[in-house]
């Protein structure tokens, strides 16, 4: 028995699969067309403040005047929307659903107006090997989060990206173009040596390294990982956050985005 | 995903679908020569990793609502969307009404206005469980 491949068969699947793909591929352009700024704010490392950072940069660029909004992709972990005050119900159109309005009109959507306050993100189905659809599904959720939100004009879109590298893997693969990546730090070594994994895929992806914050510098933290990686990838340290930074501190790191 | 008739060698085509139940996806292609006709049967985590790309087996024949995969997939509190209203299209049958009640809050919203949808479309003006149940048979929507 010998059988022809899947291209020798000439006919469409039936399905329509590849109209599909184009069409969810299609829905996230169109929406963000009017974006003019998509900034990832990534690190590798968990718990060097990105959300916060996030938030308070989203903020400080909303009160110069720019329109903003902050995607929150930490689906597992979502604090966007409470750093920005934009928690409660989404409102839902025909076509997309409403972010909410936070601090200085920053517009946020997040996995936290969704899921139960100190609940786990938990997907309905079988539960048995869960592993294999789960990160398909967290992929189509950030796909959703792009392409079915009223984000309207802005000059920036802020995605807080949770620590690792699938989210940006993700968000390169949905988006037309890889967005532009904000990374952030603490000066510890360990901190250093993940960020570095993450900035050099980052640059695989040929995503646009725009700069480094280096967050919690202070004496708790010793080291150099902001002045190692500006120099090793020839990138700016954009700000060196203190661990009581000002509104200054935040308004200086939006001028130099 | 195509289905190849070996006695004909011709591409069988996609025929139904239904969701009989216990997470199961069933969907029937027929060749075109023979009228021979198999069904494919997914298994719940191959249902859930199929619905998890948002692509329906069978075509579309309804956009996707907004949040479509997040709102049918998660488990998600009961405040978490407030529906804008629109002009009804069609009425909807006591026993519609009733049935619509016991789907979980977080998801009745779009679980609704699939409906709505799908009766504006065939021009049915009245809602009705066969309604319903037609809708979910088309549209491949477990567990709706």
């Amino acid at each position: 028995m010998s059988f022809r491949t899947y291209h020798q068969v000439a006919g469409p699947d039936g399905s329509g699969i590849a109209e599909q793909v184009g069409a969810q591929r299609a829905r996230v352009e169109s929406r963000l067309r009017s974006v003019r700024r998509i900034v990832a704010v990534m690190s590798g490392k968990g718990g060097v403040g990105k959300s916060f950072v996030t938030a308070h940069l989203a903020a400080a660029l909303a009160r110069t005047g720019r329109a903003v909004g902050v995607l929150d992709a930490d689906f597992n972990g979502p604090t966007a929307a409470g750093l920005l005050h934009a928690s409660g119900p989404l409102r839902v159109g025909d076509e997309a659903v409403e972010p909410r309005s936070g601090m200085n009109g920053v517009r946020c959507v997040s996995m936290a107006h969704l899921v139960e306050e100190g609940r786990p993100l938990a997907f309905r189905g079988p539960q048995a090997e869960s592993f294999v659809w789960r990160g398909a599904l967290e992929a189509a959720a950030l796909r959703e989060f792009l392409g079915d939100v009223a984000w309207g004009a802005l000059d920036y879109l802020l995605v807080d990206l949770p620590p690792g590298l699938q989210r940006l893997n993700e968000l390169c693969d949905l988006l037309p173009a890889p967005p532009e990546v904000l990374t952030v730090t603490i000066p510890t070594p360990e901190s250093r040596d993940a960020v570095r994994r993450a900035l050099r895929a980052a640059i695989e992806r040929e995503a646009p390294a725009l700069g480094l914050v280096e967050n919690m510098v202070g004496p708790q933290f010793p080291g150099d990982a902001g002045q190692v990686l500006s120099d090793e990838f020839a990138i700016p340290v954009l700000a060196r956050i203190p661990w009581h930074p000002t509104p200054d501190t935040w308004q200086r790191l939006a001028e130099r985005l | 995903m195509k289905f190849l008739c070996l006695e004909c060698d011709e591409q069988m085509q996609f025929a139904d679908r239904q969701v009989p139940g216990d997470g199961t996806f069933a969907a029937a292609f027929r060749c075109p020569s023979c009228g021979r006709s198999v069904a494919l049967l997914a298994n719940p985590m191959e249902t859930q990793l199929v619905g998890s790309l948002g692509v329906k087996i069978g075509g579309r024949t309804l956009d996707a609502p907004p949040l479509e995969m997040v709102r049918g997939a998660i488990q998600g509190r009961d405040d978490a969307f407030v529906e804008e209203d629109r002009a009804p299209r069609s009425v909807w049958s006591g026993a519609a009404v009733e049935r619509l009640s016991r789907v979980p809050t977080f998801v009745r919203g779009m679980v609704k206005r699939i409906y709505a949808d799908y009766a504006a479309q065939h021009g049915i003006a009245e809602i009705t469980p066969e309604v319903m149940d037609r809708a979910r048979v088309d549209l491949g929507l477990e567990g709706m």
